[in-house]
């Protein structure tokens, strides 16, 4: 009896206490609020800077200039001729406006969809297999993908229908997510080392079809297959976004809609399905989502690693592992990284193009080996 | 007599060839705490484990309210019961009060934000984590670690709670804190089945105790058929029990061989040796 008049006090107590855990959600909130801002702002500004920066410069000023007289002839096409938005500057080289529009835009939305698209599959990767180190590019769904797509190449049926490669690239992606996942898991998790050396054999199968399909292939196949392996923006043109965009977005909504059956996934696969989550079919809806986003960046623009591995890290480390926050903030992180990494791959060198799966590549795999450490010392082993 | 929420009938479950659980018989009352003991493997989890939907019998039936549990929806399932697991690793590190939010998870679109605040603190209260809500679990000691995970289930606010050894790792107030809060479940027509591995606790808290050995139902009834006897074959040790003096508690006590050290007693090894 004494025990339960403790407990009471006790109870009393914790009422006054328990109010500082109801406030912290609004600062959560208002936390979510600012990165998401700081990182649309962020994008918006390097958008503009990267359309400026090249061969030909052209003045943030008539940048938004070209852009604001697009939308103002784009308004009038659909009989809104009242509504105008200011220009500021018209680009005064005679090719500024082409150079924008042909070249440098379309280019810039293909950064940011296929940056979102493979943020947004490490977030979901990480959250089906729950282990913080699962990345497409390194268990080896970006390889999968790259063998259908290079199939495409290499059997010519690209010309047949520009969605082609996307598809087989897909199921190339499907496949190889299918077995990393049934390979690595043991009790209802992966561990790190059978994730990582997974990884390594699906890399190693993908990379000997990716082999012989560049020995089958003729000389200009090879040479896209392997300009296309180094992964790259160039050429993207506005037909390319056309495609990569709906997957891209259907992906990402797909991965929001999940995000609270991610969050459940990380108390445990028993866990989540004592609360009430359908684990079977998450697990297949989730695979399905990594491999789609994945497609939709390695179709087009080849391999580009790491992107998923630190964008949803750093968002992690920034506002906690909450999914609903997680998947958003990551794909505008995405786009932001891939924008910045595609400015330095093309003009880091004068009148060169450096692969920006070089690039990615050359910080994310620093960062992935000091990820792989600190998991380490950690868990205390290789959990 | 009260409702009864959970039946299995002739129960058996092999994995692969080996026999698990054979012709295995339990219920689960309305205002109940059943208590599940035996030795180690005896079937205890994995029976916990059928109760609990996450694996069908090989043969035999497992019914919740009249209906057989493989034809609830998870969601559905989630409302009627909750259950807490022997291990419970967040694979990223949320905050004690997200997990214990997540609780409330099978409630969406059918409690209130007040309803969810209300089960949620009184689930950390429960689990003694107040002022423990910002700080992220991996952070947190074994024992706290299951408290969350406690706190969790509780937040759930099913009807039926089944628990595996939730007080392994805790400390004796947390420990008869828990086991009263089951009491205080079953009093207010709720029925918990909790695996336990300390008889004292079992003894004093639970309604009924059923005693597994090799996957077979040897004794179940009330903590009464516990006898010096068939513990002492079923756990193939000694084992006495004394009432405690002037109290009707039970004192479920294993013969312990003298063992600590007299002055100039012998080195650990002769010890060793000897016993």
């Amino acid at each position: 009896m004494t025990a339960t008049v403790r407990l009471g006090e006790v109870g009393a107590e914790a009422k006054a206490r328990s109010g500082a855990r109801l406030h912290a959600a609004p600062a959560h909130r208002r936390r979510v609020a600012i990165v998401t801002g700081a990182l649309a702002v962020g994008l918006a500004a390097l958008a503009i800077v990267s359309a400026g920066t090249g061969q030909l410069a052209i003045p943030a000023s008539e940048v938004a200039g070209s852009i604001a007289a697009h939308i103002n002839s784009a308004l009038a096409g659909i009989g809104l001729d009242a509504i105008k938005v200011p220009v500021l500057a018209v680009p005064q080289h005679p090719n500024a406006d082409a150079t924008l529009w042909i070249v440098r835009f379309p280019r810039i939305a293909m950064a940011m969809v296929v940056g979102a698209a493979l943020a947004v599959a490490g977030v979901v990767m990480q959250g089906v297999f729950r282990n913080p180190l699962a990345e497409p590019g390194i268990v080896g769904v970006s390889s999968g993908a790259a063998v259908g797509a290079s199939a495409v190449i290499v059997f010519g049926a690209a010309g047949l229908n520009p969605l082609v490669a996307p598809a087989f690239a897909f199921l190339g992606g499907l496949a190889a997510t299918f077995l990393v996942y049934f390979a690595a898991r043991a009790e209802g998790r992966t561990e790190v080392v059978t994730l990582v050396l997974t990884g390594i054999a699906v890399n190693a199968v993908a990379g000997a079809g990716i082999a012989f399909l560049t020995f089958a292939g003729t000389t200009q196949q090879r040479e896209q297959i392997v300009f296309w392996q180094l992964g790259s923006l160039n050429g993207s043109r506005w037909q390319d976004v056309a495609i990569v965009l709906p997957v891209a977005i259907v992906g990402i909504i797909g991965s929001v809609l999940m995000a609270g059956r991610l969050d459940l996934l990380s108390l445990g696969e028993r866990q989540a399905r004592h609360l009430g989550v359908d684990v079977e079919r998450t697990r297949i809806v989730g695979i399905v989502l990594v491999a789609v986003l994945t497609a939709a960046a390695v179709a087009l623009c080849g391999i580009i690693a790491f992107v998923g591995l630190v964008i949803p890290h750093l968002m992690r480390m920034v506002l906690g592992p909450g999914h609903h926050a997680l998947i958003p903030t990551s794909a505008l992180g995405g786009s932001l990284l891939l924008l910045a990494a595609d400015l330095g791959a093309r003009t880091a060198v004068p009148y060169a193009e450096l692969p920006i799966g070089m690039l990615t590549a050359i910080v994310g795999g620093p960062f992935f080996f000091w990820l792989l450490r600190r998991t380490r010392l950690k868990s205390g082993g290789w959990g | 007599m009260n409702a009864l929420r959970i039946d299995t009938r002739g129960v058996h479950l092999s994995i692969g060839t080996h026999a698990v659980l054979y012709n295995v018989d339990v219920q689960l009352y309305a205002g109940e705490v059943v208590a599940l003991v035996g030795p180690n493997g005896a079937g205890k989890s994995t029976l916990l484990h059928l109760l609990a939907g996450d694996r069908a019998p090989s043969s035999g039936t497992v019914e919740l309210d009249g209906r057989p549990l493989s034809s609830y929806r998870p969601r559905e399932l989630a409302r009627l019961r909750a259950v807490l697991t022997q291990s419970n690793e967040v694979s990223f590190p949320f905050s004690v009060g997200a997990v214990v939010a997540m609780g409330r998870a099978p409630w969406a679109g059918a409690s209130t934000a007040e309803e969810d605040d209300n089960q949620i603190d009184n689930a950390m209260r429960d689990a003694e984590l107040e002022g423990f809500g910002g700080r992220n679990v991996p952070e947190l000691s074994g024992g706290e670690r299951a408290r969350v995970a406690y706190a969790r289930v509780r937040a759930q606010a099913c009807d039926i709670l089944m628990l595996d050894e939730p007080t392994a790792s805790l400390d004796i107030r947390h420990q008869e804190r828990l086991m009263q809060q089951l009491r205080a479940h079953a009093a207010n027509g709720g029925s918990a089945i909790v695996v336990l591995h300390d008889l004292n606790l079992a003894a004093s808290y639970a309604d009924r105790i059923v005693l597994l050995e090799s996957g077979r139902v040897r004794s179940d009834g009330p903590p009464s058929v516990l006898t010096p006897e068939l513990l002492s074959a079923v756990y193939n040790y000694p084992i006495s029990i004394h009432t405690l003096a002037g109290t009707e508690h039970r004192v479920v006590h294993p013969e312990r061989p003298r063992i600590l050290p007299a002055a100039n007693s012998t080195t650990p090894e002769e010890h060793a040796t000897r016993v």
